[in-house]
């Protein structure tokens, strides 16, 4: 089968692993695919190649009805919580309702990760900045405040993107050149060294090199 | 959580004694001294304490070497440890034993001891 560049999979968790020599390595464990191909835009009708992939089955029971007919259109027999598409050479390799896993790929030493990393909700400039924090005893009433906005008559105002409290996390990160310990096809399993953005059962794209 | 387990226990040893705080052991460490050359090194004493779970559980041992107390930290599973032998079992009181630190000579064998010999 044609190269892929990237499936969809949950983060699992994290463990480590012993090398050779004795040093542990952090290791992120995810289950990548399988994914089933649902849709395929080719350059004549959408205007660029590539293939939609869905992840993580739902019975059409729990899916609305214009994705039902989406998936129906595919010939599908259930639907998907997760879609992404991938770009593709030539999408007419890929016939639709075909599962591709790791198997299909040709896994380099490296890969993205693609995540939404964890909410903090409305997070201080200390975690959100990495600002240092002021004296927590010693008569200091100064803890974990912004402090200065900046100078005074000169320019009486604020410069803009001034770091300042605000939604931290929630958004979309990539960690890249994620070096790939382990790689177990049968398990649909990657280990990867460190950790990578979201929570655990999260659903992360990961693009291979 | 049930792929994690699966995956640590494939990488934990079950060749290894049991042994607890307070026991004596000696453990082989394979060390790499060149990049084919590789020689064992045995290091002896007592267990002060193990620490942690799972795959990633460590124990230290203790001992005076040239009147200089050594302590070195291992990780139970590491694949560097080539076998653990259990010399003496001791008399276990607590789980860390980190006041043997504050103690010299045979104050060290009177607290590890055990009276009674199985």
């Amino acid at each position: 089968m044609a190269n892929i560049t990237g499936l969809m999979g949950h983060k699992i968790g994290m463990t480590q692993v012993f090398q050779e020599d004795g040093k542990r390595v952090p290791v992120t464990v995810l289950e990548v695919g399988p994914c089933t191909v649902v849709q395929k835009k080719t350059a004549e009708k959408d205007g660029y190649n590539a293939i939609q992939l869905g992840f993580h089955p739902k019975p059409f029971k729990k899916t609305n009805n214009p994705m039902k007919g989406h998936f129906k259109r595919a010939g599908l027999q259930e639907g998907y919580r997760h879609l992404r598409e991938v770009s593709v050479d030539d999408p007419d390799q890929f016939s639709l309702g075909d599962v591709l896993t790791l198997k299909d790929v040709d896994v380099k030493q490296l890969v993205d990760i693609v995540g939404i990393s964890k909410g903090r909700g409305f997070a201080g400039t200390v975690k959100r900045h990495g600002f240092s924090r002021g004296p927590m005893a010693h008569g200091s009433k100064h803890h974990r405040a912004v402090g200065s906005a900046g100078m005074s008559a000169y320019p009486a105002r604020v410069i803009k993107g001034k770091k300042m409290p605000g939604r931290l996390g929630g958004t979309r990160h990539t960690s890249k050149n994620c070096l790939v310990i382990d790689m177990r096809p049968e398990e649909n399993l990657l280990l990867v060294k460190g950790g990578v953005p979201g929570a655990i059962n999260q659903m992360v794209f990961v693009r291979f090199k | 959580m049930n792929i994690i387990r699966k995956l640590a226990f494939e990488e934990m040893r079950a060749d290894l004694p049991e042994f607890r705080p307070g026991d004596t052991v000696r453990v082989h460490v394979k060390i790499r001294e060149s990049a084919e050359k590789e020689r064992i090194q045995v290091f002896e004493g007592v267990v002060i304490s193990r620490k942690g779970s799972g795959l990633s559980e460590t124990f230290t041992v203790r001992k005076i070497s040239y009147g200089v107390g050594v302590e070195r930290i291992f990780p139970v599973h590491s694949p560097r440890i080539e076998r653990i032998e259990l010399v003496e079992e001791g008399r276990h009181n607590r789980a860390k034993l980190y006041y043997l630190r504050g103690l010299r000579g045979k104050a060290v064998r009177h607290k590890v001891r055990r009276r009674t010999t199985r």
